[in-house]
């Protein structure tokens, strides 16, 4: 067999085995399709579709009980949808669980993490969980870049609600996520924190290859930060579109004013 | 399965081991009272008895063997309640981590624990009350793998029933040892029950274990093919607890139990 012949061969293996073993670069970070959560009669989630693209900040918004935690909660895979699919770069969540979890983090303030072990700890946890390469410079860089380094020795449980929060973003951070989930990031920070927090989300999305699906209640800051978002009402999408054109589109003065109405009254946007 | 993953389960329980004296005593002080309590008790029916029978490689012993699968079970369940105490379900559920490899985890850890258990039961037993396991012999080796897996089996069934019923029904883990041992026949054999306690006997592996422990103490030696039906019902019974697990897990992700497990319940 020529040399020629034997390289292309193991090219072409080599590039079978990479398109087997690589989540596609080029397809969508998140891929959401015909979404159904039902609990009993309660239908939380109702045939959602949606996709978030690589360098994209996504706006998940919605009244509380809208649907958006359920739908965070099925992307992570904590929640089985009745129907519908979840793909993160291609890769269904409930087919091949650990590899389509394997490029995705998240943060939330309901998930703090523990409380009786430190932030390095825990930090070298997730960091073995998540299979981070060169873990303990990434812990280093981390620290630096959440502003943690004095707090490294010192238990979750002992630090402020928006020193937490910085740990919880640190672990979301620490697997360079393809797919970041954010429910409510800066819901207990300061205001200067908070600013800090965005602008190295920005940071993160401009830098690499990963999007972000976000949740917030400060309107300010989706319009700020997002490039699209999507407005969820009764387990359905009413609206998408870009947060700073959106509420002109419906005559509202502001995003704020969007999102009261599609609170208080749903349906007057179902029919426009 | 990845082992760094297994790593990182075991690398938190080292963490809040090395910095808390409430969960490194139990693993000594408990198993200390045990087999201090039993080796007075052998030494005094020694005493009045004069039977020449050997109370103490037959009592203190068997008490010394069921401590050792009871402290394997407890060193699985312990690591999950880490989780349930902490509200760490959801960042650990979200993550890569598979089943297998949690449960492995949570496994490996009991191993570190009840070894440091066994450790110190054998010191004590056999320097304040001259136990030796040598008069076991080789069959040790089998009433040690056999108790294991029978402990890991238990730990896995434990930490299933509290992931299915909620952070309360952790009271229903820890008595399962107690309600086992009239079966087993850890003191006493088996011809002693009832027929239809001998029945369920034959179905847990531990009987095994004591039966064959007491044939060494009277000199006959342990039946080797009775020692691998106990071992092989220990097997069946690590599958079935792992099965059930599993089972449990995805009805808690299919109910969304998981995300709101503080709820103990979503009906």
């Amino acid at each position: 067999m020529g040399a020629a012949v034997r390289d292309s061969l193991l090219s072409a293996c080599l590039f079978t085995i990479d398109r087997l073993t690589t989540p596609h670069s080029n397809s969508p970070v998140l891929s959401v399709s015909d979404l159904c959560k039902s609990y009993g009669e309660t239908v939380a989630v109702d045939r959602i579709s949606f996709e978030v693209d690589a360098n994209e900040i996504v706006g998940l918004l919605g009244p509380n009980g809208a649907g958006k935690t359920t739908t965070i909660n099925m992307v992570l895979g904590v929640v089985e949808p009745t129907s519908g699919s979840i793909r993160i770069r291609s890769v269904d969540v409930f087919q091949q669980r650990s590899r389509a979890l394997s490029c995705t983090n998240f943060a939330a303030v309901y998930a703090p993490l523990p409380g009786n072990l430190t932030v390095e700890q825990n930090l070298r946890i997730f960091g073995m969980i998540y299979a981070v390469s060169d873990l303990s410079a990434r812990i280093e860089e981390l620290l630096r870049q959440f502003d943690l380094v004095r707090f490294r020795h010192t238990k979750c449980g002992v630090l402020s609600s928006g020193e937490q929060t910085r740990v919880s973003l640190a672990k979301a951070m620490l697997n360079r996520p393809q797919l970041l989930l954010l429910d409510e990031p800066t819901a207990s920070l300061d205001p200067a924190t908070a600013r800090d927090v965005r602008r190295c989300i920005r940071e993160f999305v401009a830098a690499g290859t990963g999007g972000v699906l976000w949740t917030s209640h400060n309107m300010n800051e989706v319009e700020e930060v997002c490039d699209r978002v999507l407005f969820l009402s009764r387990g359905k999408i009413l609206l998408e579109g870009d947060p700073k054109t959106l509420p002109r589109e419906h005559g509202k003065a502001n995003l704020e004013e969007l999102f009261i109405t599609i609170a208080r009254e749903p349906l007057t946007l179902e029919l426009t | 399965m990845t082992p760094r993953r297994i790593a990182a389960i075991v690398l938190r329980q080292f963490y809040l081991m090395r910095g808390s004296p409430s969960r490194v005593l139990p693993l000594f002080v408990w198993v200390v009272i045990d087999i201090v309590l039993w080796g007075f008790i052998t030494k005094y029916l020694t005493s009045i008895t004069g039977s020449g029978f050997h109370f103490v490689p037959a009592l203190l012993g068997a008490a010394l063997l069921w401590d050792f699968l009871t402290r394997v079970m407890q060193g699985v369940t312990m690591a999950f309640f880490e989780d349930v105490w902490s509200r760490n379900f959801l960042n650990v559920f979200a993550s890569p981590i598979s089943v297998p490899e949690y449960l492995s985890g949570l496994i490996v850890s009991s191993i570190c624990t009840s070894s440091l258990g066994l450790i110190m039961m054998l010191l004590v037993a056999t320097l304040a009350f001259g136990l030796s396991f040598l008069s076991y012999g080789t069959a040790l080796a089998a009433f040690l793998l056999v108790l294991f897996l029978t402990g890991i089996a238990l730990g896995i069934l434990g930490t299933a029933i509290v992931l299915r019923l909620g952070p309360a029904a952790e009271w229903f883990v820890w008595p399962i040892p107690a309600v086992l041992s009239p079966f087993v026949g850890v003191f006493y054999p088996l011809s002693t029950l009832p027929k239809w306690m001998q029945v369920v006997s034959r179905a847990l592996p531990p009987s095994y274990v004591f039966e064959g422990m007491r044939a060494v103490v009277a000199g006959q030696g342990a039946s080797a093919s009775l020692l691998a039906i106990g071992f092989a019902l220990a097997v069946l019974a690590i599958l079935l607890a792992c099965l059930f697990f599993v089972y449990v897990y995805r009805y808690a992700v299919r109910t969304g139990l998981i995300a709101r497990y503080s709820a103990e319940t979503v009906s």
